[in-house]
């Protein structure tokens, strides 16, 4: 849409002057505005060899081996992948299947490491105070190396987006200092301890990807966050950069609606930022960039908000990675976890943990120890669907979510993907307004499962019919072989065989046997 | 009478017109090859198990579509794949007679193995490697768990272990609420009667 | 609780069918008093036996199915029946109201599967259905309270209760006496002696602020558009409608009417008429956004409310039946599945495909 029509529409009231749709919840920020206390070190610490998206890492150490901080201790494995360090100075006590915050209640291989109490760090990494003399692709491995991935919940590679790209060259950078969820406060707490560092850190993101106009995007409900960052961009002196306050509305913190609030532009379906010319950080990661690179520290901790309705004392912690949660609830006041359901993240997006002994990981932006009666309101039975529309208006990235609902329900998982099911970034909007009580996430969840499910299975039945297919050639071929060596052994005692058949036997020697060769390769 | 006639006559010469049509039609717009079978075969797991009597899972479709073999006789295809196959031949749907299993995939213990290739010969899609003399192994990622390899194997050391269930392939399952669930099972009587 | 597998989100906005139920029914409460100041206690009798009997019919039909009783709670019975009684005539016969709130409960909704998988509003189809059975019935208006020449005393309860049981033939006073023609009635029967608009609405005495204020012939809500029209508001204040099917509604009959107006003031009716005639008020902001029947895109909204508007115009100058809004609603409903199909919004992303 043109943007002055959209201007033009915004000023009637007909559309948000944000992204369209989104809900304003009750925000509940029981936290904001208390500092960061450093959590002490925990005796154990658990790392799961897997904290990112995309593919796990193998360790590095065995049983009995002396670690010291930031040393890595599990190495990334393929492309889309980040090393794991230790969070400080111990021995590995054991590497064996842990719980981690994942719905399934499955396990991950996990290192465990016991404290020492020195926390002596590693200094192999050399500080880069001349960084603005650096090669972008150095600082680039140096967030690699570091173990940097998304610090607001996604954890995707930090060091894949930094690309210098002529194909598609980076105009804007844009920090997202938004944190929508409710409940959760870490990054207002970081923006206000640590917006010097944010600052700096932006720089460094301005010079990796050469982009030249910055933003600093936060919600207006965080004014000493936004005090706080513009004395620090004053104080900078740096140009173009501009920090833009937002009106509070969720989910405006996910990626793509913030890139829609901000500049107006959409990112296409199944491309990234970087294909609109932006490049999207949350300030923790940012935070985490400069500590890489300008004190050489690989990401070892993170800042966790301890909140909810059950929990006696809500603080913004500073906790190692890999330190068990039930310390941190523990260290708040919770006595008992009698009658309290926990979630790793916000209310909107985060998971249900089964028990407290799951460590914190580099997605933990907080935990919330919510009553019964809390999480039941929004888990009460579902009704029938009365088809208010609530939901398409509350979606963000303009679904039918009831009309998707009763699909996926319906297991017509086909006409879902018409309706583009794989668009939903899974927000929770739907399902927080619904009259009903319908689980339209959960649906959703269930579809795109049943879907990648279908398709591992159409993959996998294709591969078979191929390698099948291949192999009935190579035994006809064979068989092949063999009658023209027989007849070859009767040419030679009967001289007048035709030729035709000589001709076709060559043409089948000539093709070797391809099959078991090739199944070799591939183990 | 001639109104009788003429009614007849008209009624008769379209007829033939849409016979004539048709036959041309049929010349000119002739698909080669079974296409059903091609279509079912789409449909089935193609494990290569000979589990329904045949050598594989295309014999099975052509068998299928030429009206030769019911279509309830794909065991690792399970309930869902005899349904599809139904509603593609527009029969119906017959009650399975054995249940599958969970997924499961060949192993080779191979201080037992004595490398004679028999399992190699037997896999169906070649997802055993090994040379004469030498240990023999499954590729974990292409076993599907037919088990026409234990039969040949002279020393049995072929075992069937389940599939480890990756984290990466968890799903989630339909929301545990009354209304789904009897969604599922109004569906599962339907597909049942039809 | 701890058992199953519960999927984020963790909070509530605290919606339920219920609020969304009563909003509605609060909504109808100014067009429910004004129905009361004109039909007096006859108002209160069919108000107070549709409800009651979508209620037990709702009750029996739970009961037969085997679901909870919890069900009634939602309120979405009472509002069905509220709704009936509103677009029913004054003069409607006990047995006929009766057989309307079983017809709209259990025709009108449970033989789809109960609420939110009806395809047609309950209360309209129910309407539509008495219309067509029993046409004499349910084209006898009483004349009005407000009127001068009201021969009934409908503020009495007893005068009231005879002409519910027994019907305007039974009264004293006589049949011609107590009723009257609604203005779409009037011009209707006119236009068809060949009496051009202007001067059939000037033998009928017609007042655009009566016909506003509501002080005129007709069905028990929706003579008023002042009182529809707040109702309609507080709706539209309250989130639980949204404007697009009443604008769109209204605003294509505007268009049309006064287009067509503009072109042959003989034949066809002043907008401002049309716009208070009849049910289309009621039928706009009430039965034309009824969420189960409508479309749940906006886009789709918009066509519905057009629709609607093209149909409920069409029928008033063309068709054989005076009024046409319950026809036009209830024929798009058909549509609603296709329109909500073709009207999706252009997903995030996907702009430039």
């Amino acid at each position: 849409m043109p943007a002055m029509l959209r201007t033009l529409a915004q000023r009637l009231g007909l559309m948000s002057d944000t992204f369209p749709g989104g809900i304003h919840p009750e925000e509940h920020k029981l936290s904001a505005g208390l500092p960061i206390e450093m959590n002490a070190l925990a005796p154990i610490h658990i790392l799961p060899m897997k904290q990112h998206i995309g593919e796990a890492c193998s360790p590095l150490v065995s049983v009995g081996d002396r670690v010291l901080r930031g040393q890595k201790i599990a190495k990334a494995e393929g492309y889309l992948s980040v090393p794991v360090h230790a969070p400080t100075s111990g021995t590995v006590v054991k590497i064996e299947e842990h719980a981690i915050a994942h719905p399934s209640g499955m396990g991950m291989p996990s290192i465990f490491i016991e404290s020492d109490g020195d926390d002596a760090a590693d200094a192999s990494l050399q500080p880069l105070t001349d960084w603005i003399n650096c090669d972008p692709t150095m600082l680039r491995e140096r967030a690699r190396v570091c173990g940097l991935a998304g610090l607001g919940g996604a954890v995707f590679p930090t060091f894949i987006k930094l690309v210098k790209d002529q194909r598609y060259p980076i105009d804007t950078v844009i920090l997202n200092g938004i944190e929508c969820e409710p409940f959760l406060t870490n990054d207002h707490a970081l923006m206000q301890a640590h917006a010097d560092e944010i600052v700096v850190g932006l720089a460094m993101l301005r010079h990796m990807v050469g982009a030249t106009a910055a933003l600093i995007a936060i919600e207006e409900n965080k004014p000493e966050a936004i005090a706080a960052l513009q004395q620090a961009v004053a104080d900078a002196a740096m140009d173009q950069v501009q920090v833009v306050v937002l009106p509070v509305r969720y989910p405006q913190g996910s990626e793509k609606q913030l890139i829609y609030s901000l500049t107006g532009k959409e990112v296409p379906a199944g491309k990234l930022p970087m294909h609109v010319g932006v490049l999207c950080q949350n300030v923790g990661t940012t935070k985490a960039l400069h500590d890489a690179i300008l004190l050489g520290r690989p990401l070892t901790e993170r800042i966790v908000t301890v909140s909810g309705d059950a929990l006696p004392t809500p603080a913004n912690l500073c906790v190692r990675l890999g330190t068990p949660m039930r310390s941190l609830l523990e260290r708040q006041g919770l006595k008992s976890m009698e009658g309290v359901e926990l979630i790793h993240g916000g209310p909107m997006m985060g998971e249900r943990l089964r028990h407290p002994d799951i460590p914190v990981v580099k997605s933990t932006n907080g935990i919330l120890a919510l009553s019964h009666g809390f999480m039941s309101a929004a888990h009460s039975v579902e009704q029938p669907c009365i088809r208010c529309g609530h939901c398409s208006e509350a979606c963000p990235v303009s679904l039918v979510p009831n009309l998707l609902a009763d699909q996926c329900r319906a297991d017509q998982f086909d006409k879902a993907e018409s309706y583009n099911l794989f668009d939903c970034i899974e927000c929770g909007c739907c399902s927080y307004v619904c009259p009903s009580n319908i689980p339209l996430v959960h649906y959703f969840r269930y579809g795109k499962g049943q879907l990648a499910l279908q398709r591992r299975e159409q993959a996998f039945a294709e591969a078979s019919r191929q390698r099948s297919e291949s192999r009935m050639a190579r035994i006809e071929r064979e068989k092949a072989e063999k009658a023209a060596r027989r007849s070859r052994v009767r040419k030679a005692h009967a001289p007048a065989a035709s030729d035709a058949k000589t001709a076709d036997a060559k043409v089948a020697a000539d093709t070797k046997p391809a099959t078991g060769t090739d199944s070799k390769e591939h183990s | 009478m001639s109104n009788l006639l003429y009614g007849l006559l008209s009624l008769g010469a379209f007829a033939l017109l849409a016979g004539l049509i048709l036959a041309i039609a049929q010349k000119l717009f002739r698909i080669e090859g079974d296409p059903m079978a091609d279509k079912i075969d789409a449909l089935l797991p193609q494990t290569q198990c000979g589990q329904c009597g045949f050598p594989g899972c295309k014999p099975y479709a052509t068998a299928v579509a030429g009206g030769e073999a019911d279509v309830n006789h794909c065991v690792p295809g399970g309930e869902k794949t005899m349904l599809q196959i139904a509603d593609l031949m527009g029969v119906e749907p017959k009650a399975l007679e054995e249940e599958a299993a969970a997924p499961r995939i060949a192993f080779v213990r191979e201080d037992e193995c004595i490398g004679c290739t028999l399992c190699i010969k037997a896999c169906p899609v070649d997802a055993i490697v090994g040379a004469p003399k030498q240990y023999h192994t499954v590729i974990v990622d292409h076993c599907t768990g037919c088990e026409l390899c234990i039969e040949p194997c002279p020393v049995d050391c072929i075992d069937m272990l389940t599939k480890p269930e990756l984290i990466e392939h968890w799903s989630w399952p339909l929301p545990d609420t009354k209304r789904s669930q009897l969604a599922h099972q109004r569906r599962g009587q339907h597909a049942g009667h039809a | 609780m701890p058992l199953i597998m519960l999927s984020s989100p963790h909070l509530h906005g605290g919606d339920s069918i219920r609020m969304q139920m009563l909003t509605v029914i609060l909504a109808l409460l100014p067009a429910t008093l004004v129905a009361v100041y004109l039909f007096g206690w006859l108002a209160v009798l069919m108000i107070c036996t549709t409800i009651a009997v979508c209620l037990l019919t709702e009750a029996v039909c739970l009961k037969l199915m085997g679901r909870p009783l919890s069900t009634l709670l939602d309120q979405s019975a009472a509002l069905t029946g509220l709704l009936l009684a509103l677009t029913l005539p004054a003069a409607t016969p006990w047995w006929m109201v009766v057989l309307g709130a079983v017809f709209a409960i259990v025709l009108g909704k449970q033989v789809y599967g109960g609420l939110g998988y009806n395809i047609f509003n309950p209360a309209l189809s129910a309407r539509v259905i008495l219309l067509i059975s029993f046409p004499l019935q349910m084209t006898t208006w009483i004349v009005p309270m407000s009127m001068p020449d009201a021969a009934l005393n409908l503020y009495d309860i007893s005068e009231a209760l005879t002409l519910f049981l027994h019907g305007p033939a039974a009264l004293a006073a006589g049949f011609d006496a107590v009723t009257m023609a609604t203005p779409l009635g009037h011009i209707k029967t006119e236009a068809t002696l060949g009496v051009p608009v202007a001067d059939a609405l000037a033998a009928y005495h017609y007042s655009y602020l009566d016909a506003f204020l509501g002080a005129e012939a007709g069905s028990l809500g929706e003579t008023s558009a002042l009182a529809l029209l707040i109702g309609g508001i507080f709706l539209l204040a309250r989130h639980t409608i949204t404007w697009h099917i009443p604008v769109a509604y209204l605003g294509t009959m505007a268009l049309l009417a006064g287009i067509f107006h503009a072109i042959d003031p003989t034949h066809f009716a002043p907008p401002l008429f049309h716009l208070f005639a009849g049910g289309l008020m009621l039928c706009a902001f009430f039965m034309a956004t009824d969420p189960v029947s409508s479309p749940v895109t906006r886009l789709g909204q918009i066509v519905f409310g057009i629709g609607c508007g093209v149909l409920t115009w069409s029928i008033r100058s063309f068709g054989g039946y005076p009024e046409g809004a319950m026809f036009a609603v209830l024929l798009m409903n058909c549509a609603v599945p296709l329109i909500d199909h073709y009207c999706r919004p252009t997903v995030y992303g996907h702009g430039s495909d």
